[in-house]
């Protein structure tokens, strides 16, 4: 037999109701390896207004490049106390950060390594549903024969590459723009 | 080179578009440029686990979080998780969150007139059994007004949100409640297409689940993307 996914609605403004308990902005505690960094940026709507009520979820793979989930059987480590996955809501100025590690590459379609990316979901009051992304890293000669990337039109692959803040190491800063010139990229993958 | 199987593409209209101008929010955060389609790769297929020990006993029973009951209506509400090829999920997390009785959110940014509850705080998870089974005891939660137009009222719902085996399962959803009103002019329900698609989202009431002398049960089961055939062998 034969079912239909659940049609999608939004999450509306008061998710932090059901969702806050499982909030976690460090998602690569003590002992975990990997180079660190923090990510850091705003989430912007059509009119260039900060949002302040957006969430974002991280799914990512460990410095070996391995996920902590069981269709990854990969021989490569897996990182006990590292999971992968991190809720990060936006603040009332629609700014985020979390802290983690750059993760190693994963295979990619064609059997080549992608370059080393965490995967966003965006979820928001007026989204009806999730909207789907990635973070690249800055300065990594990997990104230029990433496929997925590669599959993005050239002058608007920088919406998903993290720019070195300031002189801080090991601070990212990634912007989400909704709309308008920078519009981020996002991912359809089939829902 | 194995190809890695996917996930099952919606049927037509039975999603939203992130773009609905009768939700008056969608205007200013819906992308406008189309969504890039990229191949599955094992990071879409993976995703996020959780032990069943991440969620407490009781964080299933949103009527004894406080020293008292809250006020109400008590329901249980209860279901299954399946993907659409019919697959009961278990050791999914499922979490909810909803008004109170007065159709108010324990939330900073709700300023509806109506009382908050000390005995309620409107939040619940529950991870799914061997058979894909939930069940929350709670209170129906009341309808509220907001601003998206003149004499706006949302229909009562309770917020789902479920992850499923891969990141690409992943589901935030609401739902109704049947015989509701409101239902036909609420433009969140109406954002899909699909009449059909749109009427799953009410709950179906349920004798079996209904408590003698204690609570009406309210049946909502939630359908997660069911996986591709495997690929041949290139």
């Amino acid at each position: 037999m034969s079912l239909q996914a659940t049609t999608w609605q939004t999450v509306g403004p008061y998710f932090k109701i059901g969702l806050h308990w499982l909030d976690n902005d460090n998602l690569a505690p003590e002992g975990v390896s990997g180079e660190r960094v923090t990510i850091q940026g705003r989430v912007f709507d059509g009119d260039g207004i900060p949002i302040p009520d957006a969430c974002l979820e991280i799914w990512q793979a460990n410095a070996h490049g391995k996920y902590a989930h069981p269709e990854d059987t990969q021989n490569k480590l897996l990182e006990p106390g590292f999971t992968g996955y991190g809720r990060v809501p936006v603040d009332r100025e629609g700014a985020f950060r979390f802290a983690t590690i750059k993760p190693g590459p994963v295979p990619g379609p064609d059997g080549k390594e992608q370059a080393p990316h965490l995967l966003v979901s965006l979820f928001m009051r007026g989204l009806l549903r999730r909207l789907v992304t990635r973070i690249y890293f800055p300065d990594d000669s990997r990104n230029a024969r990433d496929a997925i990337l590669n599959l993005v039109a050239p002058d608007r692959r920088d919406t998903l590459v993290a720019k070195r803040a300031g002189s801080q190491q090991g601070t990212l800063e990634w912007n989400i723009h909704m709309q308008g010139e920078h519009e981020t990229v996002f991912f359809d993958l089939g829902a | 080179m194995k190809r890695i199987a996917g996930y099952r593409e919606p049927y037509p209209g039975t999603q939203p578009p992130h773009l609905h101008p009768p939700y008056v929010s969608s205007i200013k955060r819906a992308p406008t440029k189309p969504q890039v389609r990229i191949p599955y790769t094992l990071s879409e297929v993976t995703g996020p686990t959780f032990k069943p020990d991440i969620v407490s006993p009781k964080a299933s029973d949103l009527t004894r979080q406080h020293s008292g009951e809250p006020l109400g209506e008590r329901i249980i509400v209860s279901g299954r998780v399946l993907d659409e090829n019919s697959r009961p999920l278990a050791n999914t997390l499922v979490e909810i969150w909803q008004a109170n009785a007065a159709g108010r959110y324990l939330h900073e940014v709700d300023q509806h007139k109506a009382p908050l509850d000390p005995n309620f705080t409107g939040c619940g998870q529950a991870i799914t059994d061997s058979e894909g089974r939930y069940r929350f005891v709670t209170i129906r939660p009341g309808e509220y007004p907001w601003r998206n137009h003149y004499n706006a009222w949302r229909p009562a719902h309770i917020h789902f949100s479920l992850f499923g085996p891969a990141f690409a399962t992943r589901l935030v959803t609401q739902m109704y409640f049947p015989g509701d009103p409101l239902i036909p002019f609420d433009p969140i329900f109406n954002c899909t297409a699909d009449e059909k698609a749109r009427n799953r989202l009410i709950s179906v009431f349920d004798w079996e689940s209904t408590v003698p002398e204690h609570a009406l049960g309210y049946r909502f089961d939630l359908i997660l993307r069911g996986r591709e055939a495997t690929p041949m062998e290139e």
